[in-house]
C-alpha cells in the first residue's frame, strides 16, 4: 500500500498540472461555460494547416491565431458545431478536421483498426487450435 | 522456411513503406485546396498604394487574371519575387498581388526595395479574407478565369517550371475565353 502512495500522488499532481501546461490559447471573453467547451473542443479537434501536426488549440501560428478568433466569432454568433466544421472544411478540405468524415477513399482508415483486430483475432484462434491439436495427439 | 523468412519479409515491407513516405513527404504537406474548380470568394479590400480605393475579386470578372499571395515578412516570397515578375510580363494577363497580414510601411518598403511588378495589391491586414481564400501560407498564387472560377492554385514560390507550368495554363485560358 505504502509503495502505491508516492507514485499516485505523482499522478494527482501531474493530472492537476495537466490546464496550466495545456495551450496557447489567449483569454477570450466567452458568456458561458458551455461556449469555453464547445470552443475547446472545436479548436482541438481542427487542425492548424501551418503547423500540420498540431491543433489550432496547440498553435501559435498567425494563421491559427486567425482561426481561433474566427471560431470564437462563429460560437458567440450561435452557429452550430456542424457548421463552423462546415466553414473550415470549405476553405481547407477534410485534411483541417483530425475526424475526416467517413468516405470511400477514408474507409480503410476508419475499419483499419477493426480489420487489423478481426485478422489477428482469426490469427489466435488458428494458432490455438493447432497447439490444441498438437497436445492432443 | 517461410516461417524463418516472414520476419524479414515484413521488415523489407517496412522498409518500403518508409522510402515511398519519405519520396512523398513534401507532395503530402501540400494540402490541396477545395476551391479550385469553384468561384473566388467575393471580397472588397483596400489597395495598398490607394488606401481609399477598394477593389473586389468582382471586379476582373471577364478576364483571366493571376492572385498572389505574399507578404514582406514571407522569405520565399523573396525568392519567387523574379518570377513573379516574369509571369507578369509574359502571360499577358493582370497579376494582382494579395498582401496578407503585413504591416503598409514594410510592404511599401519591401516594394521599393524589389520592384513592384503587380498590377496593384489588395491589402488583407486582417487575414480575414484570407480564410475565405483558404489560404495558409505565403506565397500562394491563383489562376483565375473569365467566369470568376478558380482554376489553379499553387502554393509555395514560383521557380522556373512552375513559371513554365503556369503561362502554359494561362494560355489554355485565355484560348478557352476567347472561343
Amino acid at each position: 500500500m505504502r509503495r502505491l502512495v508516492l507514485p499516485l500522488l505523482c499522478l494527482i499532481i501531474l493530472g492537476l498540472s495537466q490546464p496550466l501546461l495545456a495551450s496557447a490559447i489567449e483569454p477570450l471573453p466567452f458568456r458561458s461555460e458551455l461556449e469555453e467547451i464547445r470552443f475547446k473542443a472545436l479548436a482541438e479537434e481542427i487542425r492548424c494547416t501551418v503547423c500540420q501536426n498540431q491543433s489550432l488549440a496547440d498553435s501559435d501560428a498567425p494563421l491559427a491565431q486567425d482561426l481561433r478568433r474566427e471560431l470564437f466569432v462563429m460560437i458567440q454568433d450561435g452557429r452550430t458545431d456542424q457548421e463552423i466544421r462546415n466553414f473550415m472544411v470549405e476553405r481547407y478540405g477534410d485534411f483541417v478536421l483530425y475526424r475526416p468524415p467517413v468516405a470511400s477513399h477514408t474507409l480503410l482508415l476508419w475499419a483499419g483498426p477493426i480489420l487489423l483486430l478481426v485478422i489477428g483475432l482469426i490469427g489466435s484462434v488458428i494458432i490455438i487450435r493447432q497447439r490444441r491439436a498438437l497436445l492432443k495427439s | 522456411m517461410i516461417r524463418l523468412l516472414l520476419p524479414l519479409i515484413v521488415f523489407g515491407g517496412l522498409v518500403g513503406l518508409l522510402l515511398i513516405g519519405m519520396q512523398t513527404a513534401e507532395e503530402r504537406k501540400i494540402v490541396a485546396s477545395p476551391l479550385v474548380g469553384r468561384p473566388i470568394p467575393n471580397f472588397e479590400l483596400p489597395r495598398l498604394h490607394e488606401p481609399n480605393i477598394s477593389t473586389s475579386t468582382a471586379d476582373r470578372l471577364g478576364e483571366v487574371w493571376v492572385l498572389n499571395v505574399w507578404g514582406s515578412w514571407c522569405q520565399s516570397c523573396r525568392i519567387e519575387h523574379p518570377y513573379v515578375g516574369r509571369l507578369a510580363e509574359e502571360s499577358g494577363v493582370p497579376v494582382v498581388g494579395f498582401n496578407w497580414k503585413d504591416e503598409q510601411a514594410d510592404a511599401k518598403r519591401w516594394l521599393s526595395q524589389f520592384g513592384d511588378v503587380w498590377a496593384y495589391h489588395m491589402v488583407d491586414f486582417e487575414g480575414r479574407s484570407a480564410i475565405d481564400l483558404g489560404v495558409y501560407g505565403a506565397p500562394e498564387t491563383f489562376l483565375i478565369d473569365q467566369r470568376g472560377i478558380i482554376r489553379h492554385k499553387h502554393i509555395g514560390p514560383i521557380d522556373e517550371s512552375v513559371l513554365r507550368d503556369l503561362l502554359a495554363r494561362i494560355d489554355r485560358l485565355k484560348q478557352e475565353a476567347s472561343s
